[in-house]
C-alpha cells in the first residue's frame, strides 16, 4: 500500500470507528423514520376520553344535526349558558350556544369552554353547520335537482406537462417532481460539502496544533498528507450517506408494513419513501385523490433519467467536495487557533450560501441566466446544477460545467497544497492574505 | 568522505537571518552534536536537512551527492516539538507511523514489539496517548524515530522532558545506535552529554558556525595549561617555587598535598613530572581540560571563564 493509501485508511478507520459517528449514523434513520411515522401513528390514536358537548339551540333547527363521533358526544340542553357557568358540575367540556338563524346572522353561534377549545371540535362544528346552511340556501332557490347540477359542473383540472424528447417521443414531466428531486440532491451536496469540508479543516488543525505534522512531513510529502486526509474523509461521508440511504428506506418500508396497509396509508408510504434519500418531507393529502396522484408521480419519477442524474451527481459531488475541501485544508493549515478560522471561512460560506439561494431561484427558471451562469461557475455549479439536472440540461452545458469544475478543483488543490506545505509549519502570528500569497509563490 | 555535508546554507526569514553561510560536515558512523543557544538556528538547519524547509542558498549533500526528496527516507527525525495523535492508541499509532516510513505491517509490528519490550512499556500498547505522561510520550517518539533503522538519525533536544534515569537510558540507546553503524546528529543544551557521547560538534551562535571539530581536539584547543597534582607528604617544609609553573592553590591534608598549578609557557608536562618526582612521590597528575560547558559559555558570551 502506498503512503497516501495508508493515510486514507487511517483517516477513514479512525473516524468511522468513533462512537459519535456510529451514534449519528445509526440514530439518524430512526429519527427520520420517527419524523414520518410518529405523527401518522399519533393521529391514528383516538383519545379514550369522550368529551361531552352541550348544544343550546334556541332556534331548534341545528341541534339535531350534530352526531356523536369517537371523541365527542353531543347532548341537547334547555338550560342557559349562565346555568352551566354557575353550576358545580364540570362534566361538560364545551358548550355550543346558538341564539338565532345562522343564515341571517352568522355570528349567532358560539363555542364556550373553560379550557382551550380543541381544533378538532371547532372544525367539526363548523363543517356540520356549513353543510346544513349550504343545503338550506340551495333549497331556498327552489330549483329542482340543484345539488346534482352543481356536482355535475364541478371540474377538476390539472394540466399535463409533456416534454418532447429528441426522438419525437413524449414524456409526461412534472416540474414539481423534478424540482423536488433537484432540491434533494442540492441539499445533499451542500450539507456534505459544509460538514465534511470543515471536518477536513479540523483534522488539519489538529495535526498542526499537535505538532505531529513535523514528524509526518519527514516521512510523507505534504501533498500526500493533505490528499490522504481529503480522500479519507470523503469516504467517511460516502459511507454515512450510503448507510443512511439503506437504513432509512428499510425502516420506512418496515414501518409501513407494521402499520398495516389500508388505502389511506398508501400516500403516507409514498410520502415516506420520497423523503428517504434527503430527509425532505413532501406534503400530500391523505385522501383517495392522493392515491391517483401518487400513481401519476410514480410514472413521472420513472420518466426521469436517474442514471444520467446519478452519474453527474457523483461527478459534481466529487468536484465540489474536492474544491471546497482543498480550500478548507488550506485554511486549516494557515491558522493557529480555532478562533482565527472565522475570518477565512466566512468568504467560503458566502459562496456556499449564495449557491444554495441561486439554486432555489433557479428552480422557477431552470434555463434562465442566473441558473445558467451559476451552474457554470465552479464555486456554485455543484449546488446549482443539481437543481437543473432533472430538467434535462443540454449535454454541452453539462460537459463544459463539469470540465470547468474538475479543472478548477485541481487548480485549487494545487494552490491549497502550496499554502498547506508552508502553513502547517508556521506557528505564531496569524497570517494575512498577503502573507498567504507569498507562501504560494514560495 | 562525509556522510552529510551542509555547505554555505543561508536561510532568511522575514526580518531576520536564521542561518548565515552555515557549513557542517558529519562523518559516517559518528555522533555529531549541534550546539548553540536558543534561537541560534539549530532547528532551522535540522529542518533544512530533513527537507521540511528549503534553504535560500547553499547545498546539502549525502555521501557527496546533492540531497534529493527520497533522501528523507534515510533519515529518522525526532523534532524538538514533540507531537503525536493524542486520541489514538499508542500501538496503533506507532504502527501507522512506522508504515508511513515504509515498513510492512508485520515488520512494523515485530520491531515495535521488540522496542516496547526493551523499554518495558508493552502494557501501554492499547492505551490512548493522552493518558501517558510527557516522559512516556517521549519514549514512544524515540521508538518511532528509530524504528525504520535509517542511516541517519536526527534528534532535536532528545533529553528534554526525561528524568535523569530515562535520559541516561536514551543516551545509552543513542550510543548503541552508533555502535550499530548509524550516523547521528543531535542538538542539545546538555553539555555533559556532549562530552560523554559526541565525537564531533558544531557550535552555532547568532546564525553562524563559531566552533566546530572533534570534541577532544576542541577541548585541547581550549585548555588553559592548568594541572591538578597530588603528592605524598610526610610533613616538613614544602617548597612551591619552580621555574616551570606557578601554584594557583595548594592544600595539605592527611599525608598529601593537592595543588592546582599553571604551566609556564613552553613547558612540557614531563619536565614538571621530572622535577616533582625528584622530591616527592606523585600520587596523581592530571591536566585540567575545560568542560564543554565552559567552552560553550566562553565562546557564546565572548568572555574567557577558564582563565579564572
Amino acid at each position: 500500500m502506498n503512503k497516501t493509501g495508508i493515510i486514507i485508511k487511517r483517516e477513514y478507520v479512525r473516524r468511522v470507528s468513533k462512537k459519535s459517528f456510529l451514534l449519528v449514523t445509526f440514530l439518524m434513520p430512526f429519527m427520520v423514520a420517527a419524523l414520518v411515522f410518529v405523527p401518522l401513528w399519533l393521529s391514528s390514536i383516538r383519545s379514550d376520553e369522550v368529551k361531552t358537548v352541550a348544544v343550546m339551540d334556541t332556534t331548534g333547527k341545528y341541534a339535531s344535526l350534530f352526531e356523536d363521533t369517537g371523541n365527542f358526544r353531543f347532548i341537547n340542553s334547555d338550560k342557559s349558558l349562565n346555568d352551566y357557568r354557575n353550576s358545580e358540575n364540570k362534566e361538560i367540556a364545551a358548550f355550543l350556544n346558538i341564539t338565532g338563524d345562522l343564515l341571517q346572522n352568522p355570528e349567532a353561534a358560539a363555542l364556550y369552554s373553560e379550557k382551550q377549545i380543541p381544533g378538532e371540535l371547532s372544525r367539526l362544528v363548523n363543517q356540520t353547520l356549513e353543510r346544513a346552511l349550504e343545503e338550506e340556501k340551495l333549497a331556498s332557490f327552489n330549483i329542482p335537482n340543484l345539488r346534482e347540477i352543481i356536482n355535475e359542473s364541478k371540474v377538476n383540472l390539472s394540466v399535463q406537462t409533456i416534454k418532447w424528447g429528441a426522438d419525437g417521443s413524449e414524456n409526461t414531466s412534472s416540474a414539481m417532481v423534478a424540482s423536488m428531486i433537484g432540491m434533494i440532491f442540492t441539499i445533499i451536496v451542500y450539507v456534505f460539502i459544509v460538514a465534511y469540508g470543515s471536518m477536513v479543516m479540523q483534522g488539519v488543525m489538529e495535526e498542526k496544533t499537535n505538532r505531529i505534522v513535523e514528524l509526518m512531513i519527514s516521512s510523507v510529502r505534504p501533498f500526500d498528507l493533505m490528499m490522504g486526509k481529503i480522500i479519507g474523509i470523503a469516504f467517511v461521508g460516502l459511507t454515512q450517506l450510503f448507510l443512511w440511504g439503506i437504513m432509512t428506506s428499510a425502516l420506512i418500508m418496515g414501518g409501513t408494513f407494521l402499520l398495516g396497509g389500508g388505502a389511506a396509508d398508501i400516500p403516507a408510504v409514498q410520502q415516506g419513501m420520497s423523503m428517504a434519500p434527503g430527509g425532505m418531507l413532501m406534503q400530500s393529502g391523505v385522501d383517495m385523490a392522493a392515491m391517483q396522484e401518487v400513481n401519476e408521480w410514480l410514472g413521472i419519477i420513472n420518466s426521469i433519467n436517474f442514471v444520467e442524474i446519478g452519474v453527474f451527481f457523483i461527478l459534481y459531488f466529487i468536484g465540489g467536495y474536492l474544491l471546497y475541501a482543498a480550500i478548507f485544508a488550506a485554511i486549516g493549515s494557515a491558522i493557529n487557533q480555532q478562533e482565527d478560522s472565522n475570518q477565512f471561512i466566512a468568504p467560503v460560506m458566502v459562496f456556499m450560501v449564495f449557491a444554495v439561494y441561486a439554486g432555489i431561484y433557479s428552480m422557477d427558471n431552470p434555463d434562465g441566466p442566473l441558473a445558467f451562469w451559476c451552474s457554470m461557475i465552479p464555486f456554485t455549479s455543484p449546488v446549482v446544477m443539481m437543481v437543473r439536472l432533472p430538467y434535462d440540461v443540454p449535454v454541452w452545458e453539462l460537459l463544459v460545467s463539469v470540465a470547468l469544475l474538475l479543472a478548477t478543483a485541481m487548480a485549487i488543490t494545487w494552490l491549497s497544497a502550496r499554502i498547506y506545505r508552508v502553513g502547517i509549519l508556521m506557528y505564531g502570528k496569524k497570517p494575512d492574505i498577503k502573507e498567504i500569497i507569498k507562501w504560494v509563490k514560495y | 568522505m562525509y556522510f552529510l555535508e551542509a555547505e554555505d546554507v543561508v536561510k532568511q526569514f522575514s526580518g531576520h537571518l536564521a542561518l548565515d553561510k552555515v557549513s557542517i560536515q558529519v562523518p559516517p558512523g559518528k555522533i555529531f552534536g549541534l550546539l548553540g543557544p536558543n534561537g541560534a538556528g539549530k532547528t532551522t538547519l535540522l529542518r533544512i536537512i530533513n527537507r521540511i524547509t528549503a534553504p535560500d542558498s547553499g547545498s546539502i549533500r549525502f555521501n557527496g551527492l546533492e540531497s534529493r526528496p527520497e533522501d528523507v527516507f534515510r533519515i529518522g527525525y525526532m523534532p524538538e516539538e514533540r507531537g503525536l495523535y493524542k486520541k489514538m492508541k499508542v500501538g496503533e499509532q506507532a504502527i501507522y507511523l512506522a508504515r508511513l516510513k515504509g515498513l510492512s505491517y508485520p515488520e512494523a509490528k515485530k520491531r515495535l514489539t521488540e522496542w516496547f519490550d526493551k523499554f518495558e512499556i508493552t502494557s501501554w500498547w492499547n492505551r490512548k496517548l493522552e493518558e501517558l505522561s510527557k516522559g512516556m510520550q517521549q519514549k514512544i517518539q524515540f521508538i518511532i524515530t528509530v524504528i525504520h533503522k535509517p542511516e541517519l538519525l536526527i534528534f532535536d533536544e532528545p533529553f528534554s522532558g526525561f528524568d535523569p534515569v530515562n535520559a541516561d537510558r536514551v543516551k545509552q540507546e543513542i550510543a548503541e545506535l552508533k555502535y550499530l553503524g548509524h550516523t547521528i546528529i543531535f542538538s542539545t543544551h546538555n553539555m555533559a552529554s556532549v562530552e560523554e557521547i559526541c565525537d564531533e560538534i558544531a557550535l552555532i551562535d547568532r546564525s553562524k558556525v563559531v566552533l566546530s571539530g572533534e570534541v577532544n581536539e576542541i577541548r585541547n584547543r581550549f585548555k588553559s595549561n592548568i594541572l591538578n597534582v597530588a603528592l605524598c607528604w610526610e610533613g616538613g617544609i614544602f617548597s612551591i617555587d619552580s621555574n616551570y609553573y606557578t601554584v594557583l592553590s595548594a592544600k595539605a591534608q592527611a599525608g598529601e598535598i593537592r595543588m592546582r598549578i599553571r604551566k609556564n609557557p613552553g613547558v612540557n608536562n614531563s619536565e614538571i613530572i621530572t622535577e616533582l618526582s625528584g622530591s616527592h612521590e606523585i600520587m596523581s597528575f592530571a591536566e585540567e581540560l575545560p568542560s564543554m560547558n565552559d567552552i560553550f559559555i566562553n565562546t557564546v558570551s565572548g568572555t574567557d571563564s577558564t582563565q579564572i
